[in-house]
């Protein structure tokens, strides 16, 4: 990993702390790596989302339990209750209202109005929202690396071929082919998520294609054609890391995208649907209810408003990190 | 160039083609437009209306012969000269009339939002690029993502309710109360010390000021029954148009130069004057006697610039320009917003519409009018300016950041030119290029209508009437709306890489 260039027990700010004479201290060579990871730890605005993220993460996945392992919750999301104080939250942060300090209560997000416990049902919501965002993230950053790392790197008749591809998907609108999979498939969030990010994919791809076209007219990409490294090799060792910083960012944004699309499809009646649940069928669902239940019309757009503040956040975070050009300050 | 863009106007037809297919094929998929017959009891009413809907839509042909029979209606549109047929709507009614109907809706809501925040998120982007890392930057950079990170269709509900029910019910009865005073003087105060800039301490002592000022000015209004009867008058008028000289100078020039100054100021009066003279012509003017009057308070300011510009004349005549265009604002402004009372008064005192593009069976003047589509774009066009503001603002950031670290910055500003110069002249007008791109491709995307806040909102455009077509599996309404979309994507993406290589000489469109 690192050597220092000059032998010395002590590191950086160990020589400064001393303040011993001049050759006391050691300069470190740091890879590409340490210093994308030291800037992007030291972003106040990554790291507070970061922590939002893993929070909202946590909470949603021990809560209610996801897949056969329970949660620490032992309210169903889909199990009726009975209707406590007509549903409204009993979760109190603020010790000086309502003077019985901060506590949690049965229903901590309310009820809805037949009494299904409404912090379950938010719980379930995030945990959908959150997959199909993560796996539209996902499969939309590899389809759009591999089908722009091949159309810039090739070029010629798969460049074409490609790019002509992506302008076709671009006209078509997501709208009608989530309505295709509501009707097929009866709205399953995974299969969504599938065939959301093959129509997602397109502007990565044309991000990775520009990155490819520059990269393949540098020195070190004609050196190794010189040394007869094969094609496959070129663009995995050689070619991709170069980008990996505009993917990365890139697949944190469409996260944080698609947190949006699925709420807006969903709010439309195209995304999630019954009895499967998301944090914009929530809202859709019980919009109705602003004047009469605001609870139910809050909780699930705060949440989306987290996750997707957090994420957006990050992937700042993460631009700047990997583009030192990006914090250099004007003169 | 002209090779490009036939070989490429070539590949987008080309490309329509593809995607018409495509969508063809997966709207015939997602569903049956005959399922919704299942509920008809009658059984020879149901084989009737069977019958009548599979003869309209051609349902009882093979699928490639029906998209070959949608195809030939729908080439008709693109080509001159031949009959533009979309087909009929489940409703038998012709897609064509629909799109008619619709497609000046959605322009009228998309339209003034999308310029709209065009303007004031590049103004606000490169502010906080020219005050990187300052407090306002900061301030704006999270509101950016905050917006960003905004479902649109949560925010309208928010604002239906806290920008149209409630400002509706303290319309009503127009009372100082608490909450609303807050309100008005930390308004007052963010603006004006974000304006202000500087320390923090002459930023805290502007916001205070500006706070306490707000809250004495909304009292003021209150008290004087403003809020029931509102206007400018000539006075208030007339100061706005006078400060909007000054800001034009500004703009152009410095306010050293006396000339410039007061041949806008000249403009300014003289604009103001053309207004209140043709007062009569103003109590219910068309659209034309207003663009007359405009025009010819613009020409006179233009003839003052040539007559005394002297060789300040090119400036003198952009500042006069931009003058009576702000004066013209201004009155139109003041016009309208005086026929607030008699509005509100037609419209049972509700101002703020939730609903719809205008009020069904709404007569009055020109005035009342305009106030009364005013009033429904409002908060459909905050709804739409929250998002697109905020990729507006950190775009044209991002790109004027990149300008202010270019070397021919640092050579204009060693050349020894104003601060204002380098912005405005060198880095502004190339941090702009990326920009034109952006939102000539927004453009393209907007056509197809905002979808969710027409649903919200009620706006019967092009992205209501795309859903409630895939709800019914109504293939030539789907088809209708995808088509005039798609076109104006593919042209709007043309006009987008043209506009690239116009705007930077150093690309070369082959």
């Amino acid at each position: 990993m690192t050597s220092p260039l000059t032998p010395s027990p002590t590191g950086w700010t160990g020589g400064m702390r001393s303040a011993a004479p001049e050759r006391e201290f050691t300069i470190e060579a740091r890879t590409q790596g340490q210093m994308v990871r030291s800037r992007f730890f030291r972003h106040r605005g990554a790291m507070l989302g970061l922590g939002a993220l893993a929070f909202v993460v946590i909470i949603a996945y021990t809560s209610i339990g996801f897949w056969k392992i329970p949660g620490w919750w032992d309210l169903d999301y889909s199990s009726t209750g009975v209707l406590v104080n007509e549903g409204s939250p009993t979760l109190d942060l603020i010790p000086w209202v309502d003077g019985d300090g901060i506590s949690v209560g049965a229903h901590p997000f309310g009820q809805d109005q037949i009494g299904r416990d409404y912090f379950a049902l938010t719980m379930r919501g995030t945990q959908i929202s959150l997959m199909v965002a993560l796996v539209i993230g996902v499969l939309a950053t590899f389809l759009g690396t591999v089908a722009g790392a091949i159309s810039g790197y090739y070029g010629g008749a798969s460049e074409a071929v490609i790019m002509r591809f992506t302008d076709l998907l671009l006209t078509i609108p997501l709208l009608i082919v989530a309505a295709v999979i509501a009707q097929w498939t009866g709205g399953k969030p995974f299969l969504l998520a599938v065939v959301l990010s093959l129509l997602i994919w397109t502007s990565l791809a044309r991000l990775v294609r520009g990155e490819f076209l520059s990269l393949r007219e540098k020195e070190f990409v004609e050196a190794a054609h010189a040394m007869g490294a094969s094609s496959t090799r070129i663009i995995f060792r050689h070619m991709l890391p170069n980008c990996i910083g505009t993917i990365i960012v890139s697949a944190t944004l469409t996260i944080a995208a698609a947190i949006l699309i699925e709420a807006a499809l969903s709010y439309l009646g195209f995304g999630v649907q019954s009895p499967d649940t998301s944090l914009g069928l929530l809202i859709s669902t019980y919009q109705t209810a602003f004047n009469t239940r605001p609870w139910l019309f809050w909780w699930p757009g705060l949440f989306i408003i987290i996750i997707a503040l957090s994420v957006n956040f990050i992937g700042d975070g993460l631009r700047d990190a990997f583009d030192p050009k990006q914090t250099r300050v004007r003169a | 160039m002209a090779a490009y863009i036939i070989r490429r106007v070539l590949a987008s037809l080309l490309i329509l083609l593809a995607a018409t297919f495509l969508m063809f094929t997966l709207v015939s998929v997602s569903g049956d437009p005959l399922a919704e017959f299942v509920n008809v009891t009658d059984p020879d009413q149901k084989a009737l209306l069977i019958q009548a809907r599979t003869e309209a839509l051609n349902l009882d042909e093979p699928f490639i012969a029906q998209y070959f029979l949608w195809l030939g209606g729908a080439v008709g549109c693109l080509v001159p000269g031949m009959d533009c047929d979309l087909g009929v709507n489940l409703n038998n009614q012709p897609v064509t009339a629909l799109l008619a109907d619709a497609f000046p809706t959605t322009l009228q809501l998309v339209l003034a939002a999308t310029v709209l925040s065009i303007v004031l998120g590049v103004a606000i982007g490169i502010i906080s690029a020219i005050r990187q890392y300052s407090a306002f930057d900061y301030t704006i950079t999270f509101a950016a993502f905050l917006f960003f990170s905004l479902p649109i269709f949560w925010v309208a509900v928010l604002l239906k309710e806290f920008g149209a029910i409630r400002i509706n019910n303290w319309l009503a009865e127009p009372a100082v109360t608490i909450p609303v005073a807050f309100v008005m003087g930390a308004f007052s105060a963010l603006f004006f010390s974000a304006i202000i800039g500087g320390s923090r301490k002459r930023r805290a002592l502007v916001g205070l000021a500006a706070g306490a000022g707000g809250v004495a000015v909304f009292i003021l209004l209150v008290a004087s029954g403003w809020f029931s009867n509102p206007g400018m008058g000539p006075g208030l008028v007339t100061l706005g148009a006078l400060a909007g000289a000054v800001g034009a100078t500004l703009l152009f020039t410095n306010l050293e130069n006396r000339r410039v100054l007061f041949i806008s100021l000249g403009t300014a009066i003289v604009g103001v004057a053309v207004a209140y003279s043709a007062t009569p012509l103003l109590t219910d003017p068309s659209w034309l006697t207003l663009f007359g009057l405009g025009a010819l308070a613009t020409a006179i300011g233009v003839a003052i610039a040539v007559i005394f510009g002297d060789i300040d004349r090119a400036v003198a005549i952009r500042a006069s320009v931009v003058t009576s265009v702000i004066v013209g604002l201004l009155v139109f402004m003041d016009k309208t917003i005086s026929s607030f009372a008699a509005y509100s008064e037609a419209v049972n005192g509700r101002p703020i519409a939730t609903i719809g593009s205008k009020t069904p069976n709404f007569e009055g003047t020109f005035w009342e009018t305009t106030l009364d589509t005013m009033t429904h774009l409002a908060l459909p066009t905050i709804a739409i300016m929250l998002i697109s503001f905020a990729g507006y603002s950190r775009y044209s950031r991002a790109s004027m950041l990149e300008v202010m670290n270019a070397d021919y910055v640092r050579t204009a500003r060693a050349k020894g030119l104003t601060e204002r110069t380098v912005v405005l002249r060198h880095a502004f007008r190339n941090a702009m290029i990326p920009i034109v791109t952006l939102a000539a491709l927004d453009f393209g995307a907007v056509i197809g209508g905002a979808i969710i806040t027409e649903t919200v909102f009620g706006w019967k455009g092009m992205g209501v009437l795309f859903t409630t077509a895939v709800n019914r599996f109504d293939t030539n309404q789907i088809m209708g709306v995808f088509i005039l979309t798609a076109v104006a994507v593919l042209i709007f993406n043309l006009i987008a890489d043209i506009s690239y290589a116009v705007l930077d000489p150093r690309i070369r469109l082959t």
